[in-house]
């Protein structure tokens, strides 16, 4: 089964990282972009068939450590 | 005083750190492999040194914090013994849950690699004993990650309880942001944990220790230590 989990900083965390990319695009001449926030994507293949076992691994997974839960937030997909 | 200092693979700080620790303590410390599961019997003081541990693959730190030793360096700490981690030691520390908080990004996005002054907030700690309170010293920084930030809770926790050992300030110990140099939330360099054993900054006191360096303003931390555990035994 595939799964995807998405990291993405916590509202209210500063992200410098985000605020460069979103200068960066405007000195691209690309308006419109109102801001960025930076984050991570992990692309999780899951031995078995079991979609809601595969998301208590993935939440572990998470939890323990694809994220820091003081600063972020996630999210697990699992696609199938 | 008997050390051990952890290695990880990518950490390079570690035979700076054994340099110090057989100078000021007169005894050379254990080395102590991350894959290993113990710490050598009758250890005082665990260290863990700065680097780049995994290379700061995922979040600097996090891969380091969930490795094997780390439970022998939790168990350690859980029974009141001296830990101390720096630059990526203090990552790691907060990584694997003994110190509160996350080294973000540095504010300006830069790497830091200077002298920094530091405040002494007080000399109450087996870390600053060798200090007063108050007290400017000037040590080395080199990160990019250094920028601590905690939950508002917890900043306040660790204000009221005394808990911040460490700030960036001017050499005449002001609080001015244009010396804040990572942006840290209040300044904060180094803080301890709850029980007070378990200290994590991110300036180098260890390259601070010879007088042919010119400065020898992080020795008092060593020092300090050893006469610390003197004082317990």
């Amino acid at each position: 089964m595939k799964a995807r989990v998405t990291v993405t900083l916590k509202t209210g965390i500063l992200d410098p990282q985000g605020k460069a990319i979103e200068g960066a695009l405007r000195s691209l001449g690309l308006a419109g972009v109102a801001s960025v926030r930076q984050g991570k994507v992990f692309d999780i293949e899951i031995e078995g068939s079991d979609p809601a076992k595969a998301e208590a691994l993935l939440k572990q997974a998470a939890d323990r450590l694809l994220a820091n839960t003081v600063i972020e937030n996630y999210r697990v997909d699992v696609l199938g | 005083m008997k050390a051990a200092v952890v290695v990880f693979p990518g950490i390079n700080r570690e035979r700076d750190m054994a340099r110090t620790l057989a100078l000021v303590s007169g005894v050379a410390p254990a080395m102590v492999w991350h894959a290993d599961t113990a710490l050598p019997p009758g250890t005082d003081l665990v260290v863990i040194p700065g680097g780049f541990s995994y290379g700061d693959y995922l979040r600097c730190g996090a891969i380091a914090a969930r490795s094997p030793i780390m439970e022998a360096v939790r168990a350690h700490a859980a029974k009141g013994g001296l830990t101390l981690g720096v630059c990526n030691g203090f990552q790691i520390l907060c990584e694997a849950g003994l110190l509160p908080g996350v080294l973000m990004r540095n504010a300006r996005l830069r790497f830091i690699c200077r002298d920094v002054y530091l405040r002494v907030e007080h000399s109450d700690s087996p870390f600053t004993r060798g200090y007063n309170g108050g007290q400017v010293i000037r040590v080395p920084v080199a990160h990019g990650e250094g920028n601590y930030i905690a939950d508002a809770d917890t900043i306040v926790r660790l204000e009221g309880e005394g808990r911040v050992l460490f700030r960036y300030c001017s050499p005449e110990g002001d609080l001015d942001p244009a010396w804040n140099v990572n942006g840290a939330t209040n300044a904060i360099a180094g803080i301890v944990g709850e029980r007070g054993n378990v200290l994590g900054m991110m300036p180098h006191p260890e390259n601070h220790v010879e007088a042919a360096l010119g400065v020898t303003d992080g020795r008092g931390l060593f020092a300090g230590l050893v006469e610390a555990l003197k004082r317990a035994a």
